[in-house]
Formats: structure tokens, sequence, C-alpha cells
């Protein structure tokens, strides 16, 4: 039958982790069909519809989708759910809200951030911060799954789907969204970044992020961050890089003044480069990173934003 | 009105976690055991509305061995009321612990249950969803911050581009993130007085959920290893590494 990919989008465009779902999707199969729910969000459906390997674009736009509630969300999927043999959600904070639901009213099992499809019914996924690996089997039946993007090459671009128009779904009624408070930056997103440059504890104080912020607009890199320097408020939450904040795999990672504790690791392990700056020769960041400067970071990074302005970044 | 907090039984968080050689799990010899962290600032969440008198009862249930009574004595010297142990062999997977759980609102009825929003072993983050579903009730996921009336609850959550506020109507479940609380410890006099409070033992046959996992664990392996590189002595040598040996500086 048929593989259901629920996008994920700012109503405009496709945020990253659609091309990659779609990705993981085609190798269960099946033909793919991608569902565009939101509000005023023709750009979003026109992107889908132009990934390739994507068959036909579902497209809910209705006001019941400006902001996505998990109620409302899998109550649509439900409804489309007789169709599928499988449905993906990424596992953003999106996917990760919504899809549960779905699949508890489809008395089936989730599989949670697959990492790798091995066979249409098997498939990767990390436990313990990454610390283990996997390998499960769903049972025959319908498969909800969330997709761990940074696994996947992003499906390219050149396709040309059938778009169509669905009724919203029910409304049950039991949630509304009052308001958000979204970090506003120019940088490039931290999940799809080529460059990321993040700070721990060590960087002692929001004041001296600044100092990263500049390294990072030489680089156009995005700014990421430990749990215990999002903890001490230096950051907002949505820079946590780790096992229970977001996942990134760039070009290359810089940690400066992060220990390197599994719980980070688990969310940045698998960038291609990595360097750190720590002060503590013994730190276990070093373990992991091709590149280790043991220095002190007030002292490295002014540094660093000097030669690199020298360099003319 | 009552709160109802699950709490798992984890590998410590600070353990260092290893594979079996034959492949077909993690190693659990010698491993210290702790309450899921997100299920502990579940429990204080739940405690401190109790302080604040918007919770009259608190209950912690723990779905697993034997030992996981350990877990919500832990949970009942932190402050919880009474404990209810749910006894399992083996693995259970979210989807039935959320169906246990389903049974046990249905007969206790809370007004709210308070799950962590990912339990560090398994790391699904699917069971506060799946229970929300399965009652049909709203669920604020992945909570920052609580304001809890008598019919709703105001639910501030992390989300990938930052806050977001979502008013749900009670009864409800809400998953905790990292920055909701931080959980206390329990104290001596605690410890003590949580000696007395009854847990109550259950099996999943007397909710009439059957426990057995449906997906197939074919192996858990070792994620690829990586190497440590080199040392670098300056930022300049840093710089010059990454432009022209990694070729990542663009
Ligand atoms: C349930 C749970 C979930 C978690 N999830 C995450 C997660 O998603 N992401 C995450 O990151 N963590 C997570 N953690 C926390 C994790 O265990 C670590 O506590 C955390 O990553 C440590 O952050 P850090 O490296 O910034 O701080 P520390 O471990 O305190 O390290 C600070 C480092 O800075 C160095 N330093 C200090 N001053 C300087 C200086 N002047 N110059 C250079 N170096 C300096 C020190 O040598 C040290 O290595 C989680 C923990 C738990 C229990």
């Amino acid at each position: 039958m048929t593989t259901l990919v629920v996008a994920e989008h700012d109503n405009k465009s496709l945020k990253d982790a659609t091309a990659k779902m779609v990705t993981a999707a085609l190798q269960l199969g099946a033909p793919v069909h991608l569902l565009v729910a939101g509000h005023d969000c023709s750009g979003a459906a026109d992107a889908a519809s132009r990934l390739k390997g994507v068959e036909t674009v579902l497209v809910a736009d209705d006001p019941l989708y400006e902001h996505i509630l998990a109620e409302t969300m899998a109550a649509l999927i439900l409804s489309l759910a007789d169709k599928y043999d499988a449905v993906l959600a990424p596992a953003t904070t999106g996917g990760k809200n919504y899809l549960p639901r779905v699949a508890a009213m489809l008395d089936v099992p989730q599989i949670s951030e697959i990492l790798k499809v091995v066979a249409p019914d098997t498939f990767e996924r990390p436990i313990y911060a990454g610390s283990a690996v996997q390998t499960v089997q769903a049972p025959p039946g319908k498969k909800v799954i969330t997709v761990r993007a940074t696994a996947f090459k992003a499906a390219e671009t050149g396709g040309a789907a059938l778009t169509v128009g669905i009724a919203a779904g029910p409304d049950p009624g039991l949630s509304s969204f009052v308001g958000e408070e979204l970090s506003k930056s120019e940088r490039p997103e931290l999940t799809s970044a080529k460059i990321v440059v993040s700070g721990g504890r060590g960087m002692q104080s929001s004041d001296s992020f600044q100092l990263l912020e500049r390294i990072a607009d030489r680089l156009h890199a995005a700014v990421g961050a430990s749990r215990a320097a999002v903890d001490a408020g230096f950051v907002p939450n949505d820079y946590q890089v780790g096992q229970t904040g977001k996942v990134v795999a760039p070009e290359l990672y810089i940690a400066v003044g992060i220990s390197g504790a599994i719980q980070h690791l688990a969310g940045m392990k698998d960038s291609k480069v990595i360097a750190a700056i720590n002060k503590d020769e013994e730190a276990p960041i070093f373990q992991i990173a091709d590149y280790g400067l043991v220095a002190d970071l007030f002292k490295a990074i002014p540094e660093m934003e000097e030669e690199l302005k020298k360099r003319g970044y | 009105m009552k709160v109802l907090v699950p709490v798992k039984r984890v590998i410590d968080y600070n353990v260092k976690v290893r594979v079996k050689t034959d492949q077909t799990g993690v190693d659990f010899a010698n491993v210290k055991m702790s309450m899921n962290p997100f299920d502990e600032i579940a429990v204080e969440e739940a405690i401190r509305l109790k302080e604040k008198g918007k919770a009259s009862e608190v209950i912690a249930v723990s779905i697993g061995p034997r030992e996981a009574s350990e877990t919500i004595r832990t949970a009942l010297a932190m402050g919880a009321d009474r404990g209810i142990l749910v006894k399992t062999e083996g693995e259970v997977e979210p989807l039935a612990v959320a169906k246990i759980l389903k049974a046990i609102c249905d007969e206790e009825k809370p007004r709210l249950v308070i799950t962590g929003k990912q339990a560090i072993d398994d790391d699904a983050g699917q069971t506060g969803q799946m229970l929300a579903a399965l009652l049909g009730w709203p669920q604020g996921t992945f909570a920052h911050k609580l304001e809890l009336d008598e019919n709703t609850a105001r639910i501030e959550r992390e989300i990938d581009g930052g806050l977001q506020t979502v008013e749900v109507r009670l009864p409800a479940v809400m998953t905790t993130d990292l920055r909701l609380n931080e959980p206390r410890y329990a104290s001596l006099p605690g410890i003590m007085k949580a000696k007395k409070k009854p847990i109550a033992e259950k099996t999943p046959a007397d909710y009439g959920v059957d426990a057995t996992p449906r997906l197939k664990v074919l192996k858990v392996s070792e994620p690829p290893k990586r190497q440590a590189g080199v040392k670098v002595k300056t930022v300049v040598e840093l710089l010059d590494k990454l432009k022209n040996e990694a070729g990542v500086l663009g």
C-alpha cells in the first residue's frame, strides 16, 4: 500500500526534516504521500510537490492548523490512516508531540527516532543516549514511526507530485493555543546549519555567549549549547543539543567549554568534524574530537575572532 | 484533585551503559538503578501542587520488576502519598504501560497525570501522549511551566523554536521537560515516613492488559565509535587544520 509522511513546515516553506523523511519513507518500498497540514500553507505545499519520490501531496489548509496542536493533528492523521500502511513524522518536538497519540489509537507500538531502515519492517534506533543501537522488527500491520532527520539524506527536488486538497479533520476541542515566544535569529537553524558553534557551562554567562555569536556570524554558523548552559540561563532552551534536546550533524561542530557528557554527545557525535576548546585536557570531549585545543576559552575565542577577521571570514 | 505520577526505574544517568557481547541487550549486572530523571521532575511538580493546596493526593505508580518498589519509595520519601506497583517481567513497551495507566486512571480518577517526557533508557518518549490519547484527554508535553486552575491547565512548552503556551481542559496529561523545576532530595524524616506509606501490588492481568512486547528486538549493538583526533597548540593551527586538512571552513 502506501506510506504517509507528515510534513514539517512553517506554512511558507518546508523544514529540512521533511525531505529527509521522504528518503526514509522511500526505503519502505511503497508509494509515498505527504501530508501538509497548516493555514495559508500553499508555499509549503508547492515545495512538497517538488520533492522527488513523492506521489501525492495532501493539503489540509485550515485555520484549525494555524498552530499545530497534538489533539487536532492526531485526529487528522487518524482520519486518513485507513488508507496507509505506515505513517512517518519527524522526531522533532512536533512529531514527538502528536504521533504517539496516533499510534495509541491505532493500537500499534510506535518506533521512535529511527536511524536506518534495515528492511521495510526492521529499523535501527538509538537507546540509552545513543550508547547502544537497537534493531527492532515491527509486527505485521500498520507502522507508526518517527524519523531522526540527521540520519537520512534529503530527497532531491525536481519532482512533480499531484496536489490534492483535503478537508480538515475533526476538532476534539480539548486544547487551545495561547501564545508562543520563538527565538528570533538571522542565523541558520541549528538542525540544518553546516557549522554549529556550541557553548557550555564554561561560558559562564549569557554575555560571554556573544563571543561565540560573533564567531558564528563570521562562519555563517548556528549557535548551540549544552544543557548546563541552558539551565544556567545563558541561552534559551531551544539551543540545547543532546539526548533530550536537538540532534545535529553539521560538517563542523565546535564545542567550547563543554565537558562532553554522554547526554551531550548523543546530540552531536554524528557531526562530520568535531573541534573542541576546553581548558581541561582530561575533558571527555577530547576523546571524540578530531581537533582539540587545550586553552582558556576567554583567550582562545577572541583570538579566533581576530584570526577569522584577518582571513576575511 | 488527585495527581497521578508514573515513575520508571532505569539505569542511573551517570552509569556508562555497556552492550552485552551476545548483543541481546545492555548489561544490568551490578549497575546502579535510579528513578528516571524526568519522573523526578514530575514527582516534584506534583508535590508542589499539593503544598500549594491544589492537589489533594499524589499517587506514584511504577510498572516494572519487584525492585521498582524502591523507585516508588523514593517518590513517597519526596512526598507522594501512596504507591501502586504493577509487577511485570522483562521489557514493557510504552503502549502497554499506557494501557495499564489508563486502567488505573479509570479507577483512581486523577485530574492530572504528570509523566516524564521520555525515559532515559529506551528514549521512546511515547507514554504520556499515548495515555492521553487512550483516555481521550488533552496533553501538554515538554512542560516548562504549569499554571493549574480548577478546570484548566496552562502549560508552557519547550519546543524546537522556543516556547509555546497551550491551555488544556482537565483532566489532562502533562509531560515534564528539564526546566520545569529542580527536584528536591528526600529528607531523612521523609524517608522515615515513606516506610509507612502504602504500596498496592498489582499485575497487568488485574487491569486486563497483555504486556507482552509487540516489537521484536533482533539485536542491540554498539554504535560506531569515534576515534580521538589530534591536539593542536594554537588557534591558528586549529583554523589551519579545519580549513586545509578537514576542508570544513569554506
Ligand atoms: C535527564 C538528563 C538529560 C540530559 N540531557 C542533556 C542534553 O540533552 N544535552 C546536554 O548537553 N546535557 C544533557 N544533560 C546534562 C549532562 O549530563 C551534563 O551535565 C551537561 O552536558 C554538562 O554541560 P557542560 O559540559 O556545559 O558543563 P560541565 O560538565 O560543567 O563542563 C564545563 C566544561 O567547561 C570547561 N571550562 C570551564 N571554564 C573554561 C574556560 N575558561 N575555558 C575553557 N574551558 C572551560 C571545563 O573544563 C568543563 O569541561 C542531561 C542530564 C540528564 C540527567
